[in-house]
């Protein structure tokens, strides 16, 4: 019953009822709806890495290399635990920059280099060609065995068939024109196929139950269960060394480099990214994928070694094509419908391989190669165009015709000849060339576009020296001279063995120079120069995907029910509402309900609340209520432009708040500073108080004795009397102090400012002390003989200064022993010329006393108010000698003349009150001496003024 | 974020579990010929642990306690 028109019907029917399932999808798609926007179908639609070469050849693989299949399919397997890293990146940034196809991708990342996609297109047309024809022989061989039932017959050598008796080219006719119908029903701006991928996903659960189907069938069919059939092979010494595999280093290095490269394939081949990628309508989906996708390849391969065995055992001798096994087993025991059901599921991997892989190659072909050349034509005009859209479907059907017509023409050339048993490594091989250039580029910010030109260019080139031309070569397209002998007879040129490099099958081979050069030139010639603006673009956008795709941005709408609450809720219901109202108006709508949600709305909003919180935080938040498309470049640009401002702006706000809190350790050192002064001031005015209560009980208590006893004789009387008196002008004294410091302090003193003689002062001040002096027998030596000594000061507070300072000294000083000496002199402080100070000259005077000293600690704190130095109270009265004021005051006063008063001691060794102020200019002293010894600064130098 | 950031690093741990698993020199162990279940060492091998890494990266993704 296996006619050939059965065989045609049903292969028409099985493709009507793909297209009837294409067009459903597209049309639910259509009304939002999607069919696919499923976890599952994107997994099964990832299928498609499952052509005939897997269908039909993993048979083929495992009866010439036993397990030697299995790594083809162990790659995507790691490629998908990889996905997190790889996948789910790759399909950000390809969401992120509206990506259409692995050259798009590639040309993008590079600064959008029209000549770096136009060569990864050639490459992957050039890598991919020959799959294509692969697929083309497997539907025509299948369809010429099953069609010769109930013979088993292998179909003769193509080549020698009549070009209109071959069926490959009516296949080839007829996927053309079915993948145009698919691919290129409409134009679709994110280059994304809904229908196709349902197809595909059907089509994928077809060849998977096909081939359960016939492994069932052989296994429990023919045989009773695995182990039956693996016995079995054990004793046929042929087939039981299929059951392990040759134990050599390079059999291990051919499967690691298998595993390796079937996982870039996996990745790369344009109808893989198509899928994986370009398709993908949510990220999420690759979730399921992560574990349905090898389990989907781990249940196409469970039963490929028995059926290889079964195969080897029923067909013993190589009589039947070991690539055939899945089908000539069923028609060898006249199960009719499972052989027609294997070829369908055999059509199924072809036509699903070839629609994917057509649609994305002639996508590739039509934007990154045809496009860019006809638009620079000026004579076409096509730049002032406004509808390109027809002009692009046309170019797409054409590409879409001419890449089949390839397929077929390599395939009738190609004939049964060598080049296509191993077409599919050749092709994997080909677009792992990609590799560094996408993956680095995932990675690397520093690939430029030199750069991968020159890896492509390098890998392109050793591929097709190592691996593409030796299989021209074997098919006997070329002289096999070059293999064995090298190019123009040099050794070191052999293509398979290049540079003398042996030990490695032709596929490890080829992949160590061509991915050894072609990283070392992406590397190499990227780091010649750092990359250009547009490039580290790209770069930050590739790189860094994750994080600009996290913003969001609205090329679709938002309905007023979204935009109006939340513009309500930043400036106020009523506000946002009228400001709705106004927009309405202004588009001649009648109310808020009518406006229609689109971006113009969207943007509405977002000027409306940029007004109030800024135009990024604006984005932000109607970011969060718009409905996210895919965006364009120059919108992504444009959003990577704002949140460079987004950045600066947060530097600025890092900025104010280092500034805030700087002022704040500012503002709590004042504050404490306050709480100090404020600490000082109740201490001052308790001991102002105590200052002031200690005469007046005195006072008092003397008063009140003289009061109540009037008896009190008279030398008594006058005693108490005169304590009294002495009390009170202390306490007078006292007063006036506080007085007078109150006054310094708050700048209300009165100065009268003359131009002073300080001998004058001194003399005058040492006079007033004489009688104390004298009384406590201390020695006053003056060394004022020098004249014209003159200052700008009042000399009243000069005279003050002096007498206080004499009295402190009379003070310290022991009686009887002690001795003070005043002394005045001029000095001259070098100024600096280089910065404009002019060499002054002070007036100094010491007053030295040979009392106790003041410790080093000390030397400051006796300038405090009401400090009272060290053992200056009364042993008998415990009543202090001074009121603490006095050298506060003194400082207050010399320091309002911009004159210093400090201390020199050493405790024991008497002390030095020194006090410096400025010489009155033009005065004509004759020069300044004597001081000079006794300051003893080295870094004072004597004035030489005549 | 974070959740995800774990996944992904469980998964590749995966990664390079199967890298081991499925290459020279883990695979000499099983190559010869002998009988496991009535299976070839190497095939039950590769099968069984293709498959266990298949379920642990099902477990790793599916899993999500929040």
């Amino acid at each position: 019953m296996l006619q050939s028109w059965v065989i045609v019907l049903a292969s028409f029917l099985y493709l009507g009822i793909l297209f009837a399932i294409a067009w459903y999808a597209d049309r639910r798609a259509d009304s939002g709806r999607s069919l696919i926007a499923n976890p599952v179908v994107y997994a099964l639609s990832l299928g498609v890495y499952c052509t005939t070469w897997t269908f039909y050849g993993s048979v083929g693989r495992a009866a010439a290399s036993g397990i030697g299949f299995l790594p083809i399919y162990l790659g995507p397997t790691l490629l998908f635990a990889l996905a997190g890293f790889i996948l789910h990146k790759m399909i950000r940034v390809a969401k992120t920059n509206r990506i259409t196809s692995i050259a798009d991708f590639v040309a993008s990342r590079y600064g959008k280099s029209q000549l770096l996609g136009g060569m990864v297109t050639v490459i992957a047309v050039v890598g991919v060609i020959p799959y294509i024809a692969l697929q083309l022989k497997a539907v025509s061989n299948s369809f010429a065995i099953l069609a010769s039932y109930p013979d088993i017959i292998m179909p003769a050598m193509s080549g020698a068939v009549p070009l209109f008796q071959d069926s490959a080219l009516y296949v080839a006719m007829i996927l053309a024109v079915f993948t145009i119908l698919f691919g290129t029903r409409h134009l679709d701006a994110t280059e994304r196929h809904e229908g196709m991928v349902a197809a595909i996903a059907v089509e994928s659960v077809v060849k998977l139950v096909a081939f359960l189907a016939v492994g069932i069938f052989v296994v429990w069919g023919m045989h009773d269960g695995v182990g039956d059939i693996f016995a079995r092979a054990a004793t046929v010494p042929e087939v039981a060394r299929r059951l392990t595999t040759a134990d050599s280093p390079a059999t291990y290095g051919t499967w690691g480099t298998l595993i390796f490269l079937s996982l870039f394939a996996s990745l790369l081949l344009p109808r893989q990214f198509q899928i994986a990628v370009v398709e993908n309508v949510d990220e999420s989906h690759l979730r399921r994928a992560v574990w349905m996708f090898p389990l989907y390849l781990f249940l196409i391969n469970l039963f490929v070694l028995p059926v290889a065995l079964a195969g080897m055992l029923h067909f013993p001798g190589g009589t039947v094509d070991a690539d055939t096994f899945v089908l000539t087993l069923p028609m060898a025991h006249q199960q009719e419908a499972l052989a027609l059901f294997v070829y369908i599921g055999g059509l199924s991997a072809a036509t699903g391989m070839v629609i994917v892989e057509t649609i994305a190659l002639s996508t590739m072909v039509c934007n990154d190669l045809v496009m860019p050349l006809l638009l620079r034509l000026p004579m076409l005009g096509l730049a002032t165009r406004p509808d390109l859209s027809g002009l692009l479907l046309e170019i797409r059907r054409w590409a879409i015709a001419v890449i089949l017509g390839l397929g077929y023409l390599y395939f009738r050339v190609a004939g049964e000849a060598y080049a296509l048993v191993s077409i599919g490594l050749i092709s994997f091989a080909a677009v792992a060339q990609f590799a560094p250039v996408v993956i680095g580029g995932l990675f690397w910010k520093g690939g430029t576009r030199d750069g991968a030109l020159a890896g492509l260019a390098a890998g392109f080139v050793l591929w097709a020296y190592t691996l593409l031309l030796p299989s021209f070569a074997k098919s006997g397209w070329l002289p096999d001279g070059f293999i064995a002998h090298g190019l123009f007879g040099i050794e070191l040129l052999r293509p398979q063995h290049l540079f003398g490099l042996v030990g490695l099958d032709e596929i490890t081979h080829c992949l160590v120079w061509s991915l050894l050069v072609n990283l070392g030139a992406y590397i190499g010639v990227s780091l010649q120069r750092a990359p250009n603006l547009r490039e580290a673009r790209q770069a930050t956008l590739f790189v860094g995907g994750a994080e600009a795709a996290g913003i969001s941005t609205w090329r679709g709408g938002a309905g007023v029910t979204d935009l109006l609450p939340l513009a309500g809720r930043f400036l106020g219901f009523e506000r946002a509402q009228e400001a709705f109202a106004r927009h309405a108006r202004q588009r001649g709508l009648k109310g808020i309900d009518e406006l229609p949600a689109d971006t113009r709305l969207v943007n509405f909003a977002e000027t409306l609340l940029a007004g109030a919180i800024g135009s990024a935080s604006a984005r932000v938040m109607v970011a969060s209520v718009v409905t996210e498309e895919p965006l364009g470049i120059d919108e992504v640009m444009n959003i990577l432009d704002e949140a460079s401002q987004v950045r600066a702006y947060t530097r600025e706000l890092e900025q104010k708040s280092l500034e805030l809190t700087r002022a704040t350790a500012e503002l709590r050192e004042a504050n404490a500073r306050l709480q100090q002064l404020d600490r000082m001031k109740d201490d001052f005015i308790s001991t102002v108080t105590h200052e002031l209560r200690t005469p007046l009980t005195s006072i008092r208590a003397f008063s009140e004795m003289l009061q109540e006893d009037p008896k009190i004789d008279l030398n008594q009387r006058v005693r108490f009397l005169g304590i009294i008196v002495s009390e009170a002008v202390r306490l007078s004294r006292l007063i006036n102090q506080i007085l007078d410091l109150a006054k310094l302090e708050s700048g209300r003193a009165e100065w009268t400012v003359a131009a002073v003689d300080v001998a004058e002062v001194i003399r005058e001040a040492a006079e007033s002390l004489t009688v104390l002096f004298a009384e406590k027998r201390v020695t006053l030596e003056i060394d004022a003989r020098q004249t014209g000594l003159t200052v700008l000061a009042d000399r009243d507070r000069l005279m003050q200064v002096l007498v206080n300072l004499l009295s402190n000294a009379l003070k310290f000083v022991p009686a009887d022993t002690g001795h003070v000496k005043v002394g005045a002199g001029a000095l001259c402080v070098p100024g600096n010329p280089l910065r404009g100070q002019a060499t002054a000259e002070e007036v100094r005077v010491t007053v030295t006393d040979n009392g106790p000293g003041i410790r080093a600690e000390d030397q400051e704190v006796i300038f405090d108010k009401f400090h009272q130095g060290a053992g200056t109270a009364d042993v008998l009265t415990d009543k202090p000698q001074g009121t603490g004021l006095g050298l506060p005051i003194s400082r207050q006063i010399i320091e309002y003349f911009n004159g210093r008063l400090w201390v020199e001691s050493t405790a024991g060794a008497g002390a030095r009150f020194v006090f410096a102020l400025p010489r009155q200019a033009g005065d004509n002293a004759d020069n300044a001496v004597s001081l000079q010894a006794e300051a003893g600064g080295v870094d004072l130098k004597r004035s030489g003024r005549k | 974020m974070n959740r995800s950031r774990l996944t992904a690093q469980r998964l590749a741990f995966l990664f390079l579990l199967g890298c081991f698993f499925f290459n020279y020199p883990l695979l000499s162990v099983f190559n010869h010929s002998g009988d496991f279940f009535g299976m070839p060492p190497l095939y039950a091998w590769l099968m069984g642990s293709w498959l266990a890494l298949i379920a642990q990266m099902a477990w790793v993704v599916e899993s999500r306690s929040d």
